[in-house]
């Protein structure tokens, strides 16, 4: 079997693990990154999101395999301008609840703002659609995507 | 208690209890210092309810669950308040399972979160441990400094005498421990409140904003193993006969055992696990299960509904009236069973030892837990140790009567003798099959007016399961009357007469249990939508009448003047409208003014929501804002499309794709108003649910004309 080598939040990874084993579980149980969180297995919830090359994708039907290569952020190592003012605005907002999706509605904002810096509602509705949160945070993640955006935008100019 | 201690170690401590990393090998939990302290670190106790170390943390027990409501920030603040502690220096940890200590004021004996009650029973218990405490401080320090108690005051965690002396509340708390508080402490008067009534920021943003904050899914203990559970196809189907061998074969599978639940497969991770159940070959015996669907449930419901059930409420004579009413408006309302679906899928891990059994877990109601898990392993309720953790949403999941998913974590654990420490982890078709759900329900309302429109007779029968019939929560069941089923219902607060409410409680083996705001889900919506039938057919404006009838209920009148007067004027845009829905649950009333826009498809879309909330003093507004905005969300989401149905038995929603819970783009903009009061707080978990789903078909049957009769709405 050949090793799968990629790398995560910054660091290189070579692992011989199972290459159909999806990502999300690689990661929380092999890794022991768990703020990757399991809530559908199929794609549906988003609470596993994490950045493929910059892309929000869902890890919990990605297989080990499909990342060979790849760069892979999880929450732990989002480091990235526009994650960090996700989580600043985040925070200053708490949008948290349970918070057991946030992490997957963080990557998926930062993604969304890492390409688009100014995103309208329809913007923010299509990137976020895919990450459901039980506790309805819905109203104040969307408030937190403008502010950070808001907050991106002041700091480069 | 005079004696300066080190933290217990045998006992789990919230910020204690981490992950920590060992290398390649993976993660497991250890004692370690929290946040960099050292170890040696003293704290003194305060009662059971608050530490101050010789670090300067103040810590508060929380003996609540946070399920995502905010009462580590709700219960904190209390202490910090009247302690007049520095925020910063606040801390929270979840309090072991000890109904002697930590029980729900409100329940008796009773360990457990529930029906709102967080902030409402501990408000005054709180505030009392936070004013001892610093009466203790106080005398300390007049001790220290010779100075009378009267002239020491105590602002921002710090002690001062004449601004020539300060302390911190960890220098003075060793001697302190020393001081008897006084027996009433005296409490604040609401204008001298630092924190309460004020923005203070969530306690736990920062760790669930960096995937630092653990739930039970993320804990591992040393040498354990990972369950998924084979589980029967019906409600009530037992394991006949099985066969591992394809099971067995997967790599990482180390035992498969069968369990009164269904077959165990027992893996070093979930992902081996999980191939491992999905390998199994199981045939149940399902004689003893309930093999009806949906389609008979409602036959059988409403045959019910044609015979009087038990009498809940009996106000005058609603015979007479009826059969004197110039008009009688008659309607009926189905609520399919609704799956609580928290995001984390659930879990518990279990360790088994001869002389005890740990159990780590969202606990919802750590006194039930430890009463079944000691059931289970014949062991004593006292030696049952529960780890609570953060849960990854409840609405009233993890309460269940037979604490069902830690009962079967518990029963793995015993099948492999304790060899191991159990993690039960179910699948997300696990969790939504499993039942408990908000029970079907079917309404029949019956209004009579007379000649001049006035109300005269109101006769409302339901027709739902109970779910604490037969459970140690029995007790609330009396005279064949469920109260869960029938509240917000019973207490109708209309003016009326001639008043009758009345139960029927079919069993059904589908099990059920309550959902975020409980028999006020249905009943508030019944009641609500029911009201504006009658009130068109009678001729009136829906919120005048409302108004007139609601003489009486001062706080149902304020939060209806309030959401109307903040709603401002109404849309009156193309297939545009307003409804309006008040309702009182948990002690808490609130009212919500819907906008919303009917599409040529008939298809319609809330373009925004207004709520009113009166639940006594806010003590932190901002979280009462956040409960109303989540409780309209998801009460909004169940409305559009959330249905459990079923096929000759077999639940036809496993997952998300099915089952669809509100996504952003439906998500409505909310302003939420907090009435002002100095009443003592009553509950926001849940009251912010029940007017959402009646508000919109009030609003749908202006535009239309036509009355929603059944849920969901799509």
């Amino acid at each position: 079997m050949t090793a799968i080598k990629f790398e995560l939040n910054g660091k290189p990874i070579t692992t011989d693990a199972d290459p159909e084993m999806p990502l999300l579980w690689y990661l929380r149980e092999q890794v022991g990154l768990t703020g990757t969180k399991y809530g559908c297995g199929i794609a549906q919830c988003g609470a596993c999101t994490v950045h493929l090359n910059g892309v929000a994708t869902r890890s919990c039907i990605t297989p080990l395999q499909a990342v060979v290569s790849a760069k892979v952020m999880t929450i732990e190592g989002l480091s990235t301008a526009a994650g960090k003012a996700t989580q600043a605005a985040w925070q200053t907002l708490d949008v948290v609840q349970c918070g057991y999706c946030q992490s997957g509605q963080i990557m998926s904002a930062a993604a969304l703002l890492a390409k688009n810096a100014a995103p309208t509602e329809a913007d923010i509705d299509a990137a976020m659609h895919g990450n459901l949160c039980r506790c309805a945070t819905y109203h104040r993640i969307r408030a937190a995507i403008h502010q950070a955006a808001t907050n991106l935008k002041a700091g480069s100019a | 208690m005079n004696t300066p201690h080190n933290v217990e170690s045998g006992i789990s401590r919230r910020g204690f209890l981490q992950v920590i990393t060992l290398g390649s090998a993976g993660f497991m939990l250890g004692w370690v210092p929290r946040d960099g302290l050292s170890a040696e670190v003293s704290t003194t106790s305060f009662g059971h309810f608050v530490r101050i170390g010789s670090d300067n943390a103040v810590t508060v027990i929380i003996k609540h669950l946070d399920k995502g409501q905010g009462v580590t920030t709700g219960l904190t603040t209390i202490v910090a308040d009247e302690l007049d502690a520095d925020w910063m220096q606040m801390r929270w940890e979840f309090a072991p399972a000890d109904a002697t200590r930590y029980n729900n004021l409100n329940w008796g004996p009773v360990q457990g979160t529930g029906g709102s009650s967080s902030i409402a029973n501990s408000w005054t218990q709180l505030r009392v441990a936070g004013a001892g405490a610093r009466a203790m401080l106080v005398s300390a320090a007049s001790k220290v400094w010779q100075v009378p108690v009267g002239e020491i005051t105590v602002s921002k965690g710090v002690l001062s005498h004449a601004d020539k002396r300060h302390a911190t509340l960890g220098e003075l708390a060793i001697a302190a421990a020393t001081e008897t508080p006084p027996d009433p402490p005296r409490l604040k008067e609401a204008r001298e409140f630092t924190f309460i009534g004020k923005r203070v920021p969530r306690i736990d943003t920062p760790e669930k904003t960096t995937g630092r904050a653990h739930y039970t899914i993320d804990l591992s203990r040393p040498g354990m193993l990972t369950a998924v559970v084979a589980h029967p196809p019906r409600f009530g189907a037992k394991v006949a006969k099985w066969d591992a061998s394809a099971a067995k074969k997967i790599v990482g599978v180390v035992e498969i055992i069968e369990i009164p639940q269904g077959v165990a497969v027992l893996a070093k991770d979930f992902w081996s696990a999980k191939r491992g159940r999905d390998a199994l070959n199981v045939e149940w015996d399902e004689r003893a299960a309930e093999h009806r669907g949906s389609l008979e449930l409602w036959q059988a419901y409403k045959e019910l509904a044609a015979h009087a059930g038990a009498p809940a409420r009996r106000d005058g004579d609603v015979e007479a009236a009826f059969a004197r009413a110039a008009k009688v408006v008659d309607a009926a309302y189905e609520f399919p069973y609704l799956a609580h679906a928290t995001m984390e899928p659930l879990n518990a891990i279990c360790e088994l030892r001869a002389d005890a059994c740990e159990i780590w877990s969202g606990a919802q109601s750590p006194t039930t837990d430890q009463q079944v898990v000691a059931m289970i392993t014949g062991l004593d309720p006292s030696q049952v140790i529960i780890h609570t953790q953060f849960a990854g949403g409840s609405f009233g999941r993890r309460a269940a009567p037979d604490s069902d998913y830690i009962a079967e974590a518990v029963h793995i654990a015993l099948a492999i003798k304790g060899r191991a420490p159990v993690k039960l982890q179910w699948t997300r078709e696990d969790d939504m099959r499993s039942g408990r759900y908000r029970p079907m329900a079917y309404h029949v309302l019956r209004a009579g007016l007379d000649a001049n429109g006035k109300l005269i007779a109101w006769h409302h029968r339901i027709v739902a399961q109970s779910f604490l019939k037969g459970t140690p929560f029995a007790a609330m069941v009396k005279n064949g009357v469920d109260g869960t089923a029938v509240e917000g219902a019973r207490n109708l607060p209309y003016t009326v007469e001639n008043c009758a409410v009345d139960l029927q409680m079919p069993d059904v083996g589908v099990p059920t249990l309550w959902w975020r705001s409980v028999g006020h889900t249905f009943n508030g919506f019944a009641t609500e939508a029911f009201f504006d039938e009658v009130a068109r057919a009678a001729g009136h404006d829906p919120v005048v009448w409302r108004r007139e009838l609601l003489a009486g209920h001062p706080r149902h009148l304020g939060v209806l003047d309030l959401a109307i007067d903040k709603a401002g004027a109404a849309p009156t845009g193309k297939g545009q409208g307003r409804g309006v829905a008040v309702h009182e649950s948990f002690n808490s009333f609130v009212a919500e003014v819907v906008d919303l826009t009917v599409h040529d498809d008939g298809s319609f879309k809330v373009d925004r929501v207004v709520c009113a909330v009166d639940c006594g003093i806010a003590v932190n507004p901002d979280i009462v804002r956040a409960q109303m905005e989540g409780g309209i969300g998801m009460g909004l989401g169940a409305a559009l499309r959330e249905a459990v149905t079923l096929k000759d038995g077999v639940v036809e929603q496993t997952n998300f794709n099915a089952y669809q819970p509100l996504r952003i783009d439906e998500m409505p903009r909310v302003e939420v108003h907090i009435m002002p009061s100095t009443v003592t707080p009553s509950g926001v978990g849940e009251p912010g649910v029940p007017p959402i789903a009646p508000a919109i078909a009030n609003a749908l049957l202006a535009v239309t004309g036509k009355p929603t009769r059944r849920l969901p709405f799509t």
